[in-house]
């Protein structure tokens, strides 16, 4: 690991040597990958049962990998939290996926694909890694639609596609409004397959709380089996984490109430650099808050902006009137209005800021919420714009409408209690995903020698902001496509020494994990796991959300030090540790969410640029769109741990961009 | 509103388990029904006392995770999941009884967490199309037709959430498993292993302790996702071609 090599800056952290990808071979940059895979060793079949890997996470990542590599031959143990793969929170998602298969002929290609995605991350990217997404995004569809991924269809029985947020051409592949379901349940029998041949070990209701490094390598980790308490150690030559993103610092997102950043944070403090902490996407078509009881939000696939369209009363005192009251030239289709070649097709960061924007300036919709800001006043404001349907469904039938849209529409009437056939529907901004987590070299392997990182918890290819529909098809092109080739050129260098338990680094591992545990127990105090959750989810989402300024992030820092150092003295977790107990392992997530919350706002501070999800007010153009700065900011921001108390270290690795030119974004 | 909830306690899968008498004040319709024992649990939490244990993932009625017997129906009184059932379907002053899932394949794991691993077991013995990864045809060589690619969706849209076992008075699994064998038996992929799938799983789902059917329905009743009966029609065919061809 790199000493400090500078003064701290503006007393918060250390500048360190940057750092670049090695990994991807030189050449044009479609023959990369084919390269990349023609260099990678090559390991026997024999040797490959001797050779283990441990995968943590079994969403469309995780699930994908352990599954591929079982079929290869190694021995995979298989890590999720839950009572079984399948519920993986991939599962949830809603839109669909994309791929560069051109089926419609309307000019789409890889290229294009590549394209889009780079300029929709906002050029903070690595070209490389995004190039070889779009290149294997056609092959996952084929491979999903052999295991019999029931894909939407055409009559003529071919595959269906949609437009999807921030494109112009339609290579979205979707299972109505479950395509995250269908392609997991896809990964999910590949791999139930492998756990009956017996290449793959499954270990369900068990959670990572520590890596394991012998000798400078990643070799295990250290798991708590949730029924019994039990810590346990595994070893293996290699360590995969599919552990997904972490939106729920936020508490309140669109995420599974059991995702986390422990595996992740855990890798952190051993040497794994987290990149780009502070890049939070914030979904625009969500169901707002109803109150302060709220354990989550809800998204609403962005699919519904190809035929929804986005308004707001333009007169502040219609807020309260029945919409359908409200004349067409009283209202503000502010989207298409601003945005005339997008419209509501606009990409997610775009869409969210202009939705805050109307409610801040008053023209907000659905029940009045008091909200306190910066300087401690308070204020009563509507969060909410119009989501509505009625052209739609006068131009195309209601029948065709529900076809299309009818789960989405049946799921808000449950939740809210309103018909969006008959009203239209309010919608929010939200919480949904974090492009930043560990660093990864093109053959997604982590500043730790032998630990790898897949899916939404590494940071590679969705830069600042992140498309729809690309985010699943990067998990099951890393699972399925580029890990199981980069992983073998690591295990051919093997075999690695052996490692047992009795290892001093292995029992100190253990012990860490033991002694934390019987922490959490023994502190006794008075305030719940859930409060100091939802406080510091308050302080993230004001702070470090969709709008973020100096001032801001310097008293968000304060405020979660403050917070961090109570819980630590007052936090109240029951029961014992040899048995089933949920407070207990929500204590441990929130205590990471609690150091991780830091990092962000000192990445977010120290980034002085507006860029995709990340909006600093002080960086905006005339007319108030986000203003990057690519002469000072176009490199990826990899923190590495500054040990406890020790303040963090900036690794910057810059941006080379090639084969694309990099340009503002404008969407006018 | 204010309700009064008896809620099964167990500590451990061989403790002894009893319904407990509990109070809520202040419940919003707006709250869904987890909603509702968060605040339980909080409350249980700032008494010392420890809070319930329930299983829960998305709340978004899509991962399967969450399932409880509320009031004797599995899921509570509508048909969607207990994440997605909101405190509006309740009546103020009402008395609620929560369990867990009853069945001899799902044990107690704690108060109302249950052990549904005997479903991973079932896809493990066939559930699935053997194709390795790369090796697959491109995507348009195999057209399906979209009346079958659309039985076979409704199918596939199977949560795994074990509510018609918990239904069943057999405790019998033959709903969720004729979802797995109609999806993987409308389309042309699943045609290779459809014989030998379905035969397989059959074997593990009693080998599991799940009971035979008799054709009362209540599983599909409570299915949060509508999966119709006849997917055990669909299933039953199959077992029977299946034991002619080998006979
Ligand atoms: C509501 C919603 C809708 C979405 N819609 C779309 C969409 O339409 N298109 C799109 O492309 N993307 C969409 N996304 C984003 C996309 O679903 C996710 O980014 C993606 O599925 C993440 O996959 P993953 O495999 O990286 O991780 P996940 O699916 O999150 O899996 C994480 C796995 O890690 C395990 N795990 C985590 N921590 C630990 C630990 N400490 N120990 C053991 N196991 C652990 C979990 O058990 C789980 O198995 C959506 C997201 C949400 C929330
Ligand atoms: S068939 Fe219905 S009730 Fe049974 S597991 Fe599937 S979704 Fe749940
Ligand atoms: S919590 Fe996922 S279905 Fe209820």
């Amino acid at each position: 690991m790199t000493a400090n090599t500078s003064e701290l800056v503006e007393g918060l952290y250390n500048v360190g040597e940057p750092i670049a990808d090695t990994k991807a071979p030189g050449g044009p940059i479609d023959k990369k990958w084919g390269q990349r895979k023609f260099d990678a060793a090559l390991v026997n079949p024999a040797n490959r049962r001797k050779l283990s890997v441990i995968v943590v996470g079994t969403g469309l990542a995780g699930g994908a990998a352990s599954a591929t590599l079982g079929e290869a031959g190694y021995h995979v143990k298989s890590f999720c939290y839950q009572d079984s793969p399948r519920r993986a929170h991939s599962i949830a998602a809603q839109g669909g996926i994309n791929a560069a298969k051109n089926y419609k002929e309307d000019g789409d290609s890889i290229h294009r694909l590549f394209y889009d995605t780079v300029k929709g991350g906002d050029y903070r990217s690595r070209e490389t890694n995004v190039y070889r997404l779009a290149e294997v995004s056609a092959n996952i569809i084929d491979q999903c639609v052999a295991q019999g991924v029931p894909f939407a269809r055409e009559y003529g029985g071919l595959l269906d596609n949609r437009s999807f947020g921030g494109v112009q051409v339609s290579r979205t592949f979707y299972a109505r409004g479950q395509t995250g379901q269908q392609l997991l349940i896809g990964a999910y029998q590949a791999l139930e397959r492998q756990i009956a041949a017996g290449t793959v070990e499954a270990f369900t209701r068990h959670e990572m709380l520590e890596l394991v490094i012998v000798d400078g390598r990643a070799r295990g980790i250290i798991a708590r089996n949730m029924v019994t308490g039990e810590i346990e150690t595994h070893l293996a030559d290699a360590v995969v984490l599919a552990s997904g993103g972490y939106g729920n610092v936020f508490f309140l997102s669109t995420n599974a109430m059991g995702s986390n950043v422990t595996a992740s944070w855990r890798a952190h403090r051993k040497g794994a650099y987290f990149a780009n902490p502070c890049y939070t996407q914030i979904h625009p078509t969500c169901i707002p808050q109803s109150g302060a009881h709220q354990s989550k939000l809800t998204l609403m696939s962005e699919s519904l902006r190809n035929d929804g369209r986005i308004w707001v009363p333009k007169d502040p005192a219609d807020a309260d009137k029945d919409p359908r009251q409200i004349p067409e030239e009283a209202r503000d289709y502010y989207l298409e209005r601003i945005y005339p070649s997008f419209g509501n097709l606009v990409p997610r960061d775009i869409a969210s800021r202009a939705a805050k924007y109307q409610c801040d300036d008053g023209k907000g919709v659905g029940p009045a919420v008091e909200e306190t800001d910066a300087e401690g006043n308070t204020r009563m404001v509507r969060r909410g714009v119009y989501l509505d349907f009625a052209e739609a469904i006068s131009r195309l039938g209601k029948d065709a409408v529900a076809a299309k849209y009818g789960n989405l529409f049946d799921m808000y009437l449950r939740i809210t209690g309103e018909n969006p056939y008959e009203v239209p529907m309010r919608i929010y901004p939200a919480v949904h995903y974090t492009m930043g987590g560990l660093w990864v070299d093109y053959d997604l392997q982590s500043s730790i020698p032998g630990l790898f990182v897949a899916g939404e918890a590494n940071f590679s290819d969705h830069g600042a902001n992140r498309l729809g529909a690309s985010a699943l098809m990067q998990g099951l092109a890393d699972g399925y496509f580029v890990l199981p080739n980069t992983i073998r050129d690591y295990l051919a260098k093997g075999p690695f020494d052996k490692v047992t338990t009795d290892n001093p680094e292995v029992t100190a591992a253990h012990k860490s994990v033991t002694d934390r545990v019987q922490q959490f127990l023994s502190i006794q105090g008075t305030r719940s796991v859930d409060s100091y959750h939802k406080e510091l989810g308050a302080i993230m989402w004001e702070y470090c959300g969709m709008e973020r300024t100096d001032a801001g992030l310097r008293k968000a820092i304060d405020l979660i030090r403050e917070l961090r150092a109570d819980f630590w003295k007052n936090v109240r977790v029951l029961g014992k540790n040899e048995q089933l107990n949920q407070s207990l392992e929500k204590a441990g997530r929130v205590a990471d969410f609690l150091e991780l919350g830091e990092l962000m706002c000192i990445d977010a501070l120290h980034r002085r640029e507006s860029c995709g999800g990340h909006f600093r007010a002080e960086s905006q153009t005339e007319d108030g769109e986000a203003l990057r700065h690519d002469d000072e900011f176009a490199y990826v921001g990899a923190w590495e741990w500054g040990g406890e108390n020790g303040a963090p270290v900036l690794h910057k690795e810059d941006l080379v961009y090639e084969a694309i030119e990099m340009k503002q974004r404008s969407y006018k | 509103m204010n309700l009064t909830l008896k809620i099964w306690r167990q500590e451990g899968p061989r403790a002894a388990g009893k319904l407990v008498t509990y109070q809520v004040k202040d419940i919003s319709e707006d709250m869904s029904f987890l909603e509702m024992l968060d605040v339980l649990n909080e409350q249980l939490n700032d008494n010392g006392d420890e809070p319930i244990a329930f299983d829960s993932d998305c709340r978004e009625g899509i991962c399967g995770m969450c399932g409880l017997m509320i009031s004797g129906s599995a899921h509570g009184p509508e048909k969607t999941t207990t994440c997605q059932l909101h405190m509006r379907s309740f009546s103020d002053g009402e008395t609620i009884t929560i369990e867990p899932w009853r069945a001899e394949a799902f044990p107690v794991v704690r108060d109302l967490v249950v052990d549904r691993g005997a479903f991973d077991r079932i896809i493990q013995a066939g559930g699935f199309i053997s194709v390795n990864t790369g090796a697959a045809p491109e995507a348009h060589s195999v057209p399906v037709p979209k009346v079958k690619a659309d039985r076979a969706f409704e199918a596939a849209e199977c949560i795994g959430c074990g509510a018609c076992v918990a239904a069943c008075p057999n405790a019998s699994g033959m709903l969720f498993m004729g979802a797995k064998i109609t999806h993987l038996g409308e389309l042309p992929q699943g045609q290779p292993e459809r014989y030998s799938r379905v035969v397989d799983m059959v074997n593990q789902h009693d080998a599991d302790g799940f009971g035979g059917c008799t054709n009362i329905g209540e599983c599909s009743s409570a299915c949060p996702k509508g999966i119709p009966l006849d997917v055990i029609s669909t299933l039953n065919g199959d077992l029977r071609r299946s034991l002619a061809r080998k006979a």
